[in-house]
């Protein structure tokens, strides 16, 4: 019990100093999951707007494969990730490993699936009427489908922010091809690790309830566009 | 609308101001870097974080430290991800040298293990050797004796590397005799200060390194004793070594040559020797330097011979 007390005040005290290496390693989380979501989001989305749209041979196949990478283990992408921008991998030569950039790849990968799928299922959530009078009205398919996504908007912003959720909340990867170098590649989850592992629990419950106000606050500004747009609609 | 706006005006500034302090401070003067691999238990110490400090201060090198399991920790040096390999696992030193991975092999510090038990002592262990503690625990775990518990780490680490080296050193076949011997023996597969946890919850002995039991007694209530500290197995030696550039060309030899050559240099050492004092009221590493020569067994290795600049 101790722990948490303790980790809570520590929490605060880190938080109104407003501590250099904290202010660092939160930015960084930041700064990685957010590019990560938003690049996950730019693929993710018209995949997943595309996949909807056409009737193909195979289609519920796809959406269940989507689906079940949902599950991809973290420390899978990492490895996979790390194999690719190793040294002695495929791109060794583009030197990514123990880079921010290489942790912001393993989040895409992470990530992209479940947007997809989560855009596919809004999309799906849309009239059947809809769909076929927007393809009728648009004689480009990518007009049709852009009508059809800005359609569902919200559903898929909330897509995004689970996505963002996952990429900030997960450790195994971005430790894997991060490494956790200070001031160079620590995130608030390897920070927490390696804090639980040298016995500073306190400080990893202070990193904890500080990642989960960031989370906090991404979800309330979210909530708050959606539900500010929805009533200007109503009215 | 308007007022959307302002809202998000100033979470966008905020977002900002934060993005700008993690840009700022990974932004010095061009620095060069030199990129290390080495065991959690040397990193979660701590030494490392005050000589990336002092090192980036005075030769501006930016240490770009990494800590992985033991085995990690060579795989990676192995594929040429990092420069310079830390680690202190001497069996594991040896194969990657005979390999032709590494080069410039010095030797810079030394602790020693120790097995920790619950404070009652229920195996009666105290005052024996690493050997004949291990041999009795299994005897006495073999035989389902309550309160018999010896917790492992079991995850090719250093540690576990030396925990291995004290069954074998006692006539037993680890692989036949000891890992899943019972349920006695317990390997957790995690990092010392989460194994040295469930050997505190559980009641059970554990080999550990000195630094991360003095860490978990004094921040976590740890209820483990040390129980056997003396006996030459228990030693635990770190070493450096620079990835041959024979192997990946392209590594920071310069800077790791420069690197190996500070830490057996008198002020390296004496910054080792110095680290801990203020924390655990006594240093955590004995710089190898202070034996007359560590060449001879157990040390088995150079600490003085400044090194040069290795050539493929």
């Amino acid at each position: 019990m101790g722990e948490i007390t303790d980790g809570f005040l520590e929490a605060i005290t880190l938080i109104v100093t407003m501590n250099p290496e904290l202010m660092e390693i939160a930015g960084r989380s930041l700064y990685v999951s957010s590019i990560a979501t938003l690049v996950a989001a730019l693929i993710a989305i018209p995949i997943g707007a595309v996949i909807y749209y056409y009737d193909f041979r195979g289609k519920r196949t796809v959406i269940n494969l989507v689906q079940t990478l949902y599950a991809l283990p973290t420390v899978i992408v990492g490895l996979l990730v790390y194999l690719l921008v190793s040294n002695s991998g495929p791109l060794g030569s583009l030197k990514l490993l123990y880079t921010v950039n290489a942790m912001i790849i393993a989040q895409v990968i992470l990530v992209s699936p479940l947007i997809v799928g989560l855009a596919i299922a809004a999309l799906s959530g849309l009239d059947k009427e809809m769909k076929y009078t927007t393809m009728a009205l648009n004689a480009r398919a990518y007009r049709a489908m852009m009508t059809l996504v800005r359609e569902t908007k919200f559903a898929i912003l909330s897509a995004v922010v689970l996505a963002f959720g996952r990429a900030i909340a997960e450790v195994g990867a971005v430790m894997m091809v991060g490494g956790n170098i200070r001031h160079f590649t620590r995130t608030l989850t390897t920070a927490i690790t390696l804090n639980t592992s040298m016995g500073e629990f306190s400080t990893s419950i202070a990193l904890g309830i500080i990642l989960l106000t960031i989370a906090l606050i991404v979800n309330f500004g979210v909530n708050f566009f959606q539900h500010y747009n929805g009533r200007m609609k109503d009215d | 609308m308007k007022k959307v706006l302002r809202v998000f005006g100033v979470f966008l500034i905020l977002l900002a101001v934060v993005c700008a302090a993690g840009c700022v401070s990974t932004q010095q003067q061009e620095p060069t870097q030199l990129k290390i691999a080495t065991t959690t238990s040397l990193y979660d110490t701590g030494l490392l974080d005050a000589v990336q400090d002092y090192y980036l201060d005075k030769y501006n090198v930016d240490l770009l430290i990494t800590s992985q399991g033991t085995g990690k920790a060579i795989a990676s040096a192995m594929n040429g991800d990092v420069d310079v390999l830390l680690v202190h696992s001497p069996s594991q030193e040896a194969v990657f040298i005979d390999d032709g991975y590494g080069v410039n092999h010095r030797g810079i510090a030394y602790n020693y293990f120790i097995i920790a038990g619950p404070a009652d002592d229920p195996a009666g262990i105290a005052g024996m050797t690493p050997e004949e503690g291990v041999a009795t625990l299994k005897a006495l775990g073999d035989a389902g004796t309550d309160g018999i518990i010896f917790v492992s780490r079991g995850d090719n680490s250093g540690t576990h590397s030396a925990e291995k080296n004290i069954w074998k050193s006692a006539g037993f076949n680890y692989t036949a005799q000891i890992t899943g011997c019972g349920p006695w023996y317990k390997e957790t597969g995690a990092g010392m200060g989460d194994s040295l946890t469930t050997a505190g919850q559980l009641g059970a002995y554990i080999l550990t390194d000195e630094a991360t039991y003095l860490t978990y007694k004094k921040n976590n209530n740890l209820s483990l004793e040390v129980i056997i500290n003396e006996g030459a197995s228990l030693l635990n030696r770190y070493s450096i070594m620079t990835i041959s550039p024979a192997k990946f060309p392209d590594t920071n030899v310069k800077d790791a040559t420069d690197f190996t050559n500070w830490l057996i240099s008198e002020d390296g050492q004496n910054f080792i020797g110095a680290y801990g004092v203020e924390t655990y009221g006594k240093p955590l590493f004995t710089p190898m330097s202070t034996l007359n020569d560590s060449t001879l067994p157990p040390f088995n290795i150079d600490c003085k011979t400044p090194v040069v600049i290795p050539t493929a």
